[in-house]
């Protein structure tokens, strides 16, 4: 029996487009039957918060007052012509008005067909974060070196 | 994403059940078809419904 082909995609963004492009990659990849690893990294924790909207969580005045300012996956910014966040809400419009998977949508695949989420452990440290402020999808937080060990033999991406 | 939410249909199915999807002409039309056969579905049509647009049935095996 031949093993399955393996996807591991560190996403260290949180901008909204770069969200797109590892859930796109991420659920195309496990359609395909491929074992796929999300490894989110600083920017990209922001994306598996569980609380909707900008909130003051985390330990620590500076950990509170950085993960107020990011508000979690429906609140990504555009990594270019962000205007002041109004980017995102067009970029998503013209995306429903196109019948292309919006950033939701994409999330959603990517969780139904199994692909796994991984928390770092270190980004995790720096902003004062725990299990607790995560989405359920996450299956374990990871250090380098384990996520490391997890994605040998595939092939890893950087976003 | 078309096959992704092809795939995500599929696997609602029982085996033997059939799933239409409709499908442009162009990539969606070359790569839906192709990638559910290699795993290891059966296209048992594919038929022009007008303009671009083409059904296409799948099997589940």
């Amino acid at each position: 029996m031949s093993e399955k082909n393996k996807l591991s995609i560190i996403c260290m963004s949180g901008d909204f487009d770069k969200a797109i492009a590892v859930f796109t990659l991420a659920s195309g990849a496990a359609a395909v039957n491929y074992e796929v690893n999300l490894f989110f990294t600083f920017w990209g924790l922001d994306i598996l918060k569980n609380k909707r909207g900008r909130r003051f969580i985390g330990k620590g005045i500076l950990a509170r007052f950085f993960n107020f300012l990011l508000g979690g996956r429906s609140n990504l910014p555009l990594s270019r012509l962000n205007f002041a966040g109004l980017s995102p809400l067009l970029m998503t419009g013209l995306m429903k008005s196109r019948n292309v998977a919006t950033l939701t949508e994409l999330y959603d695949a990517a969780v139904a067909l199994g692909v796994n989420f991984y928390a770092c452990e270190m980004a995790m440290h720096v902003l004062g974060l725990e299990r607790a402020d995560f989405v359920p999808e996450v299956k374990d937080v990871l250090g380098v070196a384990t996520f490391l060990e997890l994605s040998k033999g595939g092939q890893t991406l950087f976003i | 994403m078309t096959f992704v939410k092809t795939k995500l249909k599929l696997e609602l199915l029982e085996e033997g059940d059939t799933l239409e999807v409709l499908l442009k002409a162009g990539e969606p039309l070359e790569n839906v078809p192709r990638t559910v056969v290699e795993q290891g579905f059966l296209v048992l049509e594919t038929t022009h419904v007008k303009d671009d647009i083409h059904r296409v049935v799948i099997k589940k095996t």
